[in-house]
């Protein structure tokens, strides 16, 4: 569904002066309608995939295709409207805009307190409670990061892109939200994340790490390099 | 409202929110004529005799009246110079609601100078709601300046919303404030300017009482080449209360100056001024583009939530 050829970024880097690869010559496949886990260790580039993905960052080289469509050269909204939808691991603060402004804005219509509470009941929270709060810095980092999810819900699409979905998510909650994409059908999801349950309810894993020798595969097939000694050795995973 | 012309509504509704006749008193000043007024027993509006303007009396204890008095200008080549005093009784809760149109289709400038005097007196509560709006794309400019002046006495709350919705080719607005003790103020200010207008806004409060308190909330946009100019003076006699917050987005080759100052003069004074000027943030825009929305779309989506 989203494929990618050869597909490098890179950044200077400040200290050295010298160009850095983010992402070097990375060509893979993410399956049509199945839910892949990124992991790999901090740097090793996960959000940096994703957000090349989206089209936040632009490609040094390489291709991006959504089906046989290129996607490149397309600008965030436009591979938005093509069914692209991302949640990010920061949720960005609006002063002014409530939470039932983006999610009109996300579900291009007019949401009333029944849409609104089928969003935001997947994330645990109540409609009423929060559809006409300012998405500023009043709510704690745990309601942001639930309300992005609930955005990024009531805009669907066919490929969604999570970066960390569980940083900031209250432990109890957890199960809930794997929840919710176990129960997104028909769609290519896409998620960034070290978490086990969350990992176990993929049917990929693509392991990335800092050389780019990434590894995409089935979970059976993946989870035992998980848990091989050079997996554990680049931080490995979060059990609970 | 038959004198009234289909620019004269659009205006009315714009300024005032009016769309027919409102409930309560009301005055609707057009071109410097007084063109229609109700007045009640509880909400008298009389004509002033020694100066333009009129004298609003609320009467003591009076609940839940709503009092409209909205100017609208139509022509070009037109200066008003208007002195409104309010006498809120003891004990009155109402909501006033001010404001001013221009429409002007000339090449010659239309002004409107109001003179908004707030006399509240012990434990009254008052909602203030003026707008203020510019049209008509010829050479005239359309000049408003308002200037409020609030007097306060124990246990009064006064809440102001000043709302400047674009269209305005210049504005100086003065707002002055003096509380007593146990009084409670708070101001909403949103100011839109763009092309070559200029804004300038200066608050003067003191808090005299003991347990006063003012809440200052600024937020405006500055477009193009237009150029805009705060300044808050907050002085605190007493065991007070003041907050400032005033925050400008600047858009193209605007210019937004921000000139704070915070006079405590009492130990047990609290003053807060909170100021940021700068360009709508990146990830605000890229965040609206991920839902679907080109950038243009995002921007002004984050100026509506902004001003709202």
């Amino acid at each position: 569904m989203i494929k990618l050829k050869n597909v490098s970024y890179k950044v200077m880097d400040k200290e050295t002066g010298k160009e850095k690869y983010i992402v070097k010559d990375l060509s893979l496949d993410f399956p049509k309608n199945k839910f892949t886990i990124i992991t790999g260790h901090n740097g090793s580039g996960k959000s940096t995939l994703i957000k090349l993905i989206m089209g936040v960052i632009q490609t040094t080289s390489g291709e991006i295709l959504l089906g046989e469509k290129k996607i490149n050269s397309l600008s965030v909204d436009e591979r938005a409207n093509l069914g692209i939808t991302i949640a990010f691991q920061q949720p960005v603060k609006f002063k002014g805009l409530t939470v039932r402004d983006l999610l009109n804005l996300a579900s291009k219509s007019t949401t009333n307190i029944p849409d609104a509470c089928e969003f935001l009941a997947k994330v645990g929270l109540c409609a009423k409670d929060y559809v006409d709060r300012e998405l500023d810095d009043r709510l704690s980092g745990g309601e942001l990061k639930r309300i992005e999810l609930a955005i990024a819900l009531a805009k669907g699409g066919d490929v969604l892109l999570f970066d960390e979905p569980e940083a900031g998510i209250d432990l109890w909650s957890f199960d809930s939200l794997v929840d919710i994409f176990k129960k997104l059908k028909n769609k290519t999801i896409i998620i960034v994340s070290h978490q086990k349950k969350l990992i176990d309810s993929a049917d990929y894993i693509l392991l990335l790490d800092s050389t780019n020798d990434a590894i995409i595969g089935k979970k059976k097939e993946m989870l035992p390099l998980l848990n091989s000694p050079k997996c554990r050795k680049l931080g490995g995973l979060i059990n609970d | 409202m038959t004198r009234l012309t289909q620019i004269d509504k659009d205006l009315l509704k714009q300024v005032a929110d009016m769309h027919s006749v409102p409930q309560g008193s009301f005055n609707i000043r057009k071109n410097g004529q007084s063109v229609d007024r109700k007045s009640d027993d509880e909400v008298t509006i009389l004509p002033k005799k020694d100066k333009r303007g009129i004298d609003i009396i609320i009467k003591e204890g009076v609940k839940n009246k709503s009092v409209h008095i909205p100017v609208i200008i139509t022509v070009g080549d037109f200066s008003d110079l208007v002195y409104n005093d309010f006498y809120v009784g003891k004990g009155a809760e109402v909501f006033i609601v001010a404001g001013c149109g221009i429409h002007n289709p000339s090449d010659k400038k239309s002004e409107h100078d109001g003179i908004h005097t707030f006399h509240l007196e012990e434990n009254c509560k008052v909602k203030y709601i003026e707008k203020h709006l510019g049209i008509g794309n010829n050479q005239g400019e359309k000049i408003l300046n308002p200037t409020t002046e609030i007097y306060m006495k124990n246990g009064s709350e006064f809440e102001m919303e000043t709302i400047q919705l674009g269209g305005v080719s210049y504005s100086d607005r003065k707002t002055k404030a003096y509380l007593d003790d146990d009084t409670k103020l708070i101001i909403k200010e949103k100011i839109l300017t763009s092309e070559k207008q200029v804004a300038k806004t200066v608050f003067n409060v003191i808090l005299k009482g003991k347990n006063s308190s003012v809440e200052v909330i600024s937020r405006s946009v500055a477009k193009d080449n237009s150029k805009q100019k705060f300044v808050s003076n907050i002085k605190g006699e007493n065991e007070c209360f003041g907050h400032v917050e005033c925050d400008g987005i600047i858009l193209d080759k605007a210019q937004i100056e921000s000139i704070p100052k915070i006079v405590a003069k009492n130990i047990n004074a609290t003053l807060i001024h909170e100021a940021a000027i700068g360009k709508i943030a990146g990830d605000q825009i890229v965040k609206l583009q991920t839902l679907g929305l080109s950038e243009e779309e995002a921007q002004a989506q984050i100026i509506k939530g902004f001003l709202k």
